[in-house]
């Protein structure tokens, strides 16, 4: 193994890497974010008493 | 559990809480491996160290096309058996498949300017993926256009079913036509031609982004489960209203 050089390439090599780690960070933000305002909202319907159809609460996940 | 199980989204919600930080650590874990190995490997003869780069594109290349795989077998599913889980897990697959096939394109494009001079360039490999991007687009646009989830299901597991076409155009493209990518090193008949020093962290990365992928599909389609539970509870809301 060699050490970690990167030469006369390292704007590219370093941009890719930061581009895919930009990427799936927003991607894994975006899915995080998305489940709890799914959350909220059905906190918000549980609290104004609606129920599903087999009768059990809104905020049950699982 | 049973395939027949997992057809019920709430013993589907069940087993992904139950699964997801596992996936999760396991993808992270493999991830450093995978970055550790990439960082080490050592410069190619030709490419110099631009090689590392080939560690996070062929990754998000090959992903690009096994989610719209991954989808085009939801849309059958959709289509004739009706599976309740299939129109989830293809809405689900749609952006995130995006992303991966955008990844493959960008550090293809950053990979290209030292190596070939240029950015970009209109051959065969390249249009056919950049055509693929445009189609996920499309797809996440027609999900969105469309109000109703299950008319909207079956209008996106048709144009999914059409764009897997693209699929084998994509991967032999480089046998097919005289083009400025280079033609498979790994996926091939009679084994890979890459040296071990840059297959096994090109093969670690790919399960560590392949892991990534089933993370982040299984919580996107929770949430997506979960959208479509406040939908029918917010139709039922608004029945009760006088």
């Amino acid at each position: 193994m060699t050490a970690l050089s990167l030469g006369p390439y390292a704007p590219f090599i370093v941009s890719s890497y930061l581009l895919v780690t930009v990427v799936v960070a927003i991607l894994i933000a975006w899915i995080t974010i998305d489940y709890r305002r799914q959350k909220q909202r059905l906190r918000e319907l549980d609290a104004a008493g609606v129920v599903r159809r087999s009768g059990r609460s809104a905020t049950e996940f699982k | 559990m049973t395939l027949l199980d997992l057809a019920n989204p709430t013993r589907f919600l069940t087993l992904t809480s139950r699964l997801l930080p596992w996936l999760a650590g396991l993808t992270f874990v493999l991830l450093l491996i995978g970055l550790y190995q990439s960082a080490m490997a050592p410069d190619d003869y030709q490419q110099g160290a631009t090689v590392k780069i080939m560690f996070i594109h062929v990754p998000n290349a090959w992903l690009s096309m096994f989610v719209w795989g991954v989808m085009s077998l939801a849309a059958l599913g959709t289509l004739v058996w009706r599976h309740p889980l299939a129109d989830v897990a293809a809405k689900a697959a749609a952006p995130i498949g995006a992303c991966f096939t955008f990844l493959a394109l960008a550090t293809g494009s950053l990979w290209g300017r030292p190596m070939w001079g240029t950015y970009w360039e209109w051959d065969a490999r390249l249009t056919s993926v950049l055509i693929l991007f445009l189609m996920y687009l499309g797809l996440i646009a027609l999900w969105r256009a469309v109000e109703d989830p299950s008319r909207a299901a079956r209008a996106a597991a048709v144009l999914t079913l059409v764009g897997a076409i693209n699929l084998p155009i994509i991967k032999f493209s480089v046998d097919w036509w005289n083009t400025l990518h280079q033609p498979a090193s790994v996926l091939r008949l009679g084994g890979p031609t890459l040296d071990r020093a840059f297959l096994i962290p090109l093969l670690i990365m790919a399960l560590a982004f392949s892991l990534l992928f089933l993370t982040l599909h299984l919580a996107a389609m929770r949430n997506e489960i979960l959208r479509r539970r406040v939908r029918a509870l917010q139709l039922k809301q608004a029945s009760q209203l006088p």
